[in-house]
């Protein structure tokens, strides 16, 4: 929290800010010796950097990728890139890319920045959890924030999970854009349509070296749920057709040729291996026109990809949106001829996180991994494999993490940690301070059915002043992030023309590790009742005072004592008295 | 609290999504789960019925099993016991489980933080077309909760198997979801017997449903069921439960806004549980009419006093708060609420009593209609929550389902009742110190020959230390009593009355031999005074403690413990007139007789249900200190702790010798 204020304020400029949220910024820098996750971003985005070519101008391409989900949903995935020389070549001039933008990473010396605004849970289940939309796209509940400076090895790491994401988030957003969402893909956001998914995320993801200058990739991840004809919403897909959609139907809009400034504009529609396999079962080609479904357009042209462990995984139908116009807008969709079921690849182990315990003093954190059993279909199950897993969780301080509680449970049995955790880097909280940070490197036996983790924490209490609004809610613990480096998500494209320079394409194929974000957690906390001090206070006060006093006085009240202190009272008035007589006697003696 | 409730109230009053189709949809399935019910296949059968519709709504779903466990007395785990035992863990032998079959609705856009609870209670053994109703209710719900785009928390629908009893099925699962045990193969056997052969057939990726699947922080539960039809109502009527264990209640908003939504939305004629005798008891209406016409003269006088309270509500109001009071004194939950109130969970449950015949098709479509409007109230006005019910009450009796007494208003008699006693028992302590200065002032006029004698028989002013010794004597000996029954109930095929009077064998036994080890509580030459001074004190503290553990125990014992103290006296005790003596030994005797603990038991058996009669069986006391035991009733505690030993020893005062006054008064 002491570090919120450093590379905050130019955002807000931006507009990026969340209101009245403060306390939960936890950018903090981790340290960086055996940081396996700054360790794995470096290596991603250097790789990634070797792979684009220094750019000599600024540039713009915008892109939107569509797939039918499994769950009779549809995934629409928006990519912008803007690009600017290094700053030498132009100065302080910009033509198409965001001076914000530039000023922001000239001023704190940003190497790398991701943020992300979320909304809804990313399905690892239903919509995948080993393609690179899921892996670079799927973010937790609300805002995070990742973020490199220049120099610094340090992953600096921040979470809001509170955060209501809204079209206020949208506006700032789109306003990096040259022509907002006036012209081109950006155009299809119509706000009603977007904000009606399952899933939105936007993502604001920065890279900058001397020698490339800065790359700026704005995406916009949404699920939606196609309105099918007789307005019933049917889940279940035993037998039924999927719903037939096209951009119209989800976005309400046509896409009405590509925005001017940029260099290209594409719409590709994705279909998903399993698609594919069924439709190569049933010995029929993979044309925009097949037996199980008809694209609305025929594409401009077909990509096959290719996964790491797969020989063939998805198709790409590609359109260029510079050959439509006003006058003959593209309005691509898929209409279903089959039924058909297909289930997206998951990740090796299905991770969810849960609170253990009742009442407010203690409880655990309970991480568990459920196996998909990914390992036997790519590598046909050896029994003595393992399977590694990295764990990074941000804790903050008032749940007081015991981190030598931890223990492990395989399959039923308790296992030592030596035996599962490779590594381990713990950074304690601090009150008030500090977030506790937890990474850890485990091997899990690919036999391993499930396996959970857990560990103990203390509810600590707030200061008055430190409780947010709407304390009552309970508390929020970010989610943790689980990535398994042995298993990369990147796809491959070979038939793909280097000159066809897709940038959505190129981040597809950036070697990324699968990752998936647990839940979010809400621990209830004692929450004073703001208002009843008073009244409990004085109430007390009250009783005690009454209570006490005459008690005390009754107690220490001896009736013999002040008997004899009477009498001696008297004794005493009694002398006086006569004192005052004899005087008073002489008195009027010497005066008569 | 007003504006909790205004706002809750607005939030479930906006138009019910609940539609006609959805009655249809609750019909269908009714059909679907009486076929399946009518089949050969019991539990399993029902279950995965249920679960197939879930999973055909889009939503997860994953089964529970559990087996019934044997609720036993263990003086060592008395408050944790409840919530730490049940490691169910079918070793594959076991064939008399039950299955709870939870679906899960995840909020379109919620961040899934936090969860609402719906629960359907079945028998899935002996099953009724009432309890079928009721799943088909809780479905009802579910699937349209399951299209709602305003969700915001997750909504969990558990279908319990309530065949060991509702209680024990909803808190095996809530057990299971907040303190699972990773230390067994739970996991894998599920699979392995309900894997995808048995439940789903084709798809191999289904193995994964029978893992437990959890949804956040939960919110508020609601537990519902349709009873036994009543045909002699005109209106299809709720009942309202919401007493936990040791006297907790729900949050008053909670019952407020299903008594609002089910009043004014969906008119349903709402009830809460009362003593049927009180009723129809002619002197409380007698008192109810005196009441009515005073306060119709007080109005007279002036009008802003609305002090006459029409007899029947008076009676109603009445019956309603005994009931309240009692089952709160009790400390036993009535409902599987209280499994949710265990873990911090505001619950309440709705039995509804339909008025039509089941199968009435149309009325059972009106009452699906109505009722589910009602169950998609409650969780709308729980979803629109942002945060937990707060700043309202949950310390209250119910008068009426939509009056309460609050806290603050039933703390003043009990205050009143336990403000005397200190001064009390200090007013007798200086009495008796009061006797001693006679003897002091006989020593001061130098009558006395051996000083000596005195002195040892005046013993000092630390002669309350023998007084507090029989104090604590006695304390020890209801300790042990308390502790016996958890030695008798090894004690293989004893019927409870052979049990019962172990228990008191051996508590008499007990105390003879504490009276023998430590002294006879006479022989030591105790004051009445000084007995009688700490008793007091020692009731006072008992009392004091037990309001904070379960208020309504400590009011009810108040009544009966505190003019028993006040009122003890030796029967030997001389110095008073005959008429007040007269009455004071009445008084005496009548409660002693009333506060021992079976004799009470007799009187609130004879209130509760209305019959007077006075057969007297033992066996039936250790039945009820079983059932208190078995939910860890606190009360049990209260009995044998505050009161057991508060009634010896207001025996012991009033089987006072008075010899050593007396010997004073001829020494002097």
């Amino acid at each position: 929290m002491a570090a919120h204020s450093r590379g905050h304020p130019a955002m807000r400029e931006r507009g990026f800010s969340p209101a009245g949220t403060s306390p939960y910024w936890w950018i903090r820098p981790c340290a960086g010796s055996i940081l396996f996750l700054s360790l794995l971003f470096l290596f991603l985005f250097t790789a990634a950097a070797a792979s684009a070519a220094a750019p000599e101008e600024e540039k713009f391409t915008e892109e939107l990728l569509l797939r039918p989900l499994p769950d009779r949903k549809a995934l629409a995935y928006f990519h912008f890139r803007s690009s600017a020389p290094p700053a030498a070549s132009v100065g302080r001039h910009h033509h198409l890319f965001p001076k914000a933008i530039s000023q922001l990473v000239k001023k704190y010396h940003i190497s790398e920045l991701e943020l992300s605004f979320t909304q809804g849970r990313w399905n690892y289940e239903q919509w995948g959890g080993f393609d690179p939309m899921s892996t670079n796209n799927a973010k937790p509940p609300g805002v995070e924030l990742w973020g490199f400076k220049l120099n610094e090895g340090n992953l600096r790491y921040g979470a809001l999970p509170r955060e209501a994401v809204c079209t206020e988030n949208l506006t700032p957003w789109l306003k990096l854009l040259p022509y907002r969402d006036k012209a081109g893909i950006a155009s299809l956001l119509y706000r009603p349509s977007i904000y009606k998914g399952y899933y939105h995320s936007q993502k604001l993801k920065l890279r900058s070296s001397q020698s490339l200058g800065i790359i700026l990739d704005q995406t916009l991840t949404v699920v939606l749920q196609p309105n099918t004809v007789s307005g019933e919403q049917l889940h279940s897909n035993h037998g039924q057709l999927q719903p037939n959609w096209s951009m119209r139907h989800l976005f309400n809009r046509k896409l009405s040729g590509k925005c001017l400034v940029s260099k290209s504009s594409r719409v590709f529609i994705e279909v998903d291996k399993g698609i594919v396999d069924n439709v190569n079962k049933s010995g029929s080609d993979l044309s925009w026109s097949n037996e199980f479904f008809v694209l609305s357009n025929s594409p401009d042209k077909l990509i096959k990809g290719q996964n790491h462990v797969e020989i063939q995984s998805s198709f790409l139908y590609v359109y260029d949106a510079s050959n439509y116009t006003e006058e003959k807008p593209l309005d691509v969709g898929i209409t279903w001829k089959l039924p058909l079921v297909w289930t997206c690849t998951p990740s090796p182990f299905h991770a969810s996180r849960f609170l253990m315990g009742s009442g407010n003093e203690r409880g655990s954190i309970a991480l568990s991994f459920m196996s998909t059993n990914l390992h036997k279909q790519i590598s046909g199950s050896p029994t003595d494999c393992s399977i590694k897993a990295v764990i990074f969780q941000v804790v903050p301080w008032y749940v007081k993490v015991y981190y030598h509680s931890l223990e492990i449970f395989i399959d039923g049995s308790r296992k030592t940690v030596s035996e599962v955790v490779d590594k381990i880097h713990v950074i304690p909280s601090e009150d008030k301070l500090l977030p506790g940070t937890l990474e850890m490197l485990l091997r899990f036996p690919c036999s391993m059915q499930s396996g959970t983790l857990t560990l103990d924490f203390d509810r600590g209490f707030l200061h008055i002043d430190e409780y947010p609004p709407d304390a009552n809610q309970g508390f929020d613990i970010p989610s943790a992030l689980v990535s398994f480096p042995e298993f990369s998500s990147a796809r491959s494209y070979p038939e793909i023309d280097p000159v066809l320079g897709s940038p959505l394409l190129e981040n597809f194929q950036e070697d990324s590790v699968v990752k998936s974000y647990t839940e979010v957690l809400l621990v209830p906390l004692t929450t004073p009742d703001f208002s009843m001090p008073y009244n409990v206070i004085t109430f007390t006060c009250t009783v005690l005072a009454l209570y006490f006093g005459s008690l005390l006085n009754a107690l220490r009240r001896r009736i013999g004592e002040e008997e004899r202190e009477l009498k001696k009272t008297v004794v005493i008035l009694k002398k006086w008295q006569l004192l005052a007589s004899i005087l008073y006697r002489k008195f009027v003696d010497e005066l008569f | 609290m007003e504006y909790i409730v205004g706002l809750l109230c607005r939030s479930g009053s906006a138009n019910p999504l609940f539609s006609t189709e959805d009655a249809i949809e609750a019909n269908r399935f009714m059909k679907g789960i009486e076929a399946v019910a009518g089949d050969s296949r019991g539990v399993i059968g029902m279950a995965n019925f249920i679960a197939q519709q879930i999973e055909a709504l889009g939503a997860e779903v994953c089964y529970h099993k559990f087996l019934p466990h044997s609720k036993n007395f263990h003086p060592l785990k008395f408050f944790t016991s409840m919530t730490n035992d049940i490691a169910v863990q079918p070793n594959g032998t076991a064939t008399n489980f039950g299955i709870n079959t939870i679906g899960i609705v995840r909020a379109p856009r919620g961040d899934g933080k936090e969860a609402i609870v719906l629960v359907t209670p079945y028998n899935s053994q002996r099953v009724q077309s009432n309890e079928l109703l009721s799943l088909a209710l809780g479905f009802s719900v579910f699937s349209l909760l399951s299209q709602a785009a305003w969700l915001s928390k997750d909504v969990v629908w558990l279908s319990a198997d309530s065949q060991f009893g509702e209680y024990a099925a909803v808190s095996a699962w809530l057990n299971q979801y907040h303190n699972p045990v990773f230390l067994s193969h739970s996991v894998v056997l599920h699979t392995k017997m309900y894997g995808a052969n048995h439940i789903y057939d084709g798809n191999s990726e289904k193995t994964e449903v029978t893992a437990f699947k959890r949804a956040g922080t939960m919110a508020a539960a609601l537990i519902f069921k349709v009873g036994e039809t009543r045909r002699y109502s005109d209106r299809d009527s709720v009942m309202i439960y919401a007493e936990a264990s040791n006297g907790q209640m729900p949050n008053l908003d909670l019952l407020n806004v299903v008594h609002y939504l089910a009043v004014h939305r969906q008119g349903f004629r709402v009830n809460i549980a009362a003593f049927s005798s009180l009723l129809s008891s002619a002197w409380l209406r007698v008192i109810a009419e005196i009441l009515h016409t005073l306060g119709s003269v007080l109005r007279k006088i002036n009008p802003d006093w609305k002090l006459d309270i029409a007899v029947p509500d008076y009676v109603e109001g009445t019956a309603n708060l005994a009931n309240s009071m009692y089952n709160q004194a009790l400390g036993v939950p009535t409902g599987s609420h209280g499994a949710f109130r265990d873990y911090q969970v505001d619950a309440v449950s709705l039995e509804f009593s339909p008025t039509f015949h089941v199968k009435n098709e149309n009325a059972k479509s009106l009452f699906l209609l109505r009722g589910g409007r009602l169950i998609e109230g409650v969780s709308r006005s729980v979803n629109n929550l942002l945060e937990k019910f707060h700043q309202s009450f949950f310390l209250y009796f119910l008068t009426a389902p939509s009056k309460f007494i609050s806290v603050g208003v039933y703390m003043i008699p009990f205050a009143l009742l336990l403000a005397p006693l200190p001064i009390v028992a200090a007013a007798l302590a200086d009495g008796s110190r009061s006797m001693e200065k006679t003897v002091d002032k006989l020593i001061d006029n130098g009558k006395a020959d051996d000083i000596a004698d005195i002195l040892q028989s005046k013993g000092g002013s630390w002669k309350w230390l023998r007084a507090a010794k029989v104090l604590l004597v006695i304390q020890l000996w209801a300790v042990l009593v308390s502790l016996l029954p958890y030695y008798i109930t090894q004690i293989p095929d004893a019927t409870p009355m052979q049990s019962a009077l172990i228990w008191a064998v051996l508590s008499i036994v007990v105390l003879i031999s504490l009276s023998v080890l430590f002294g006879s509580p006479y022989s030591a030459g105790v004051e009445w005074k000084l007995l009688k001074a700490t008793m007091i004190t020692s009731i006072s503290i008992g009392l004091g403690l037990m309001s904070i553990i379960n208020f309504a125990t400590a009011q009810l014992g108040a009544l009966i413990v505190i003019p028993m103290c006040l009122f003890s006296r030796p029967l030997k005790a001389s110095g008073m007139n005959f008429l007040p003596r007269a009455v004071l030994l009445a008084s005496n005797i009548a409660f002693a007789v009333l506060g021992f603990p079976p004799a009470a038991l007799l009187i609130m058996k004879g209130v509760s249900k209305g019959s007077w009669s006075w057969t007297i069986d033992v066996g039936d006391f250790w039945v009820w200190m079983e059932f208190l035991w078995e939910w860890s009733s606190a009360t049990y505690l209260y009995l044998f702790l505050v009161h057991l030993p508060c009634w010896l020893l207001c025996i012991l005062v009033l089987l006072h010798p008075c010899r050593q006054s007396e010997s004073k008064m001829k020494q002097e």
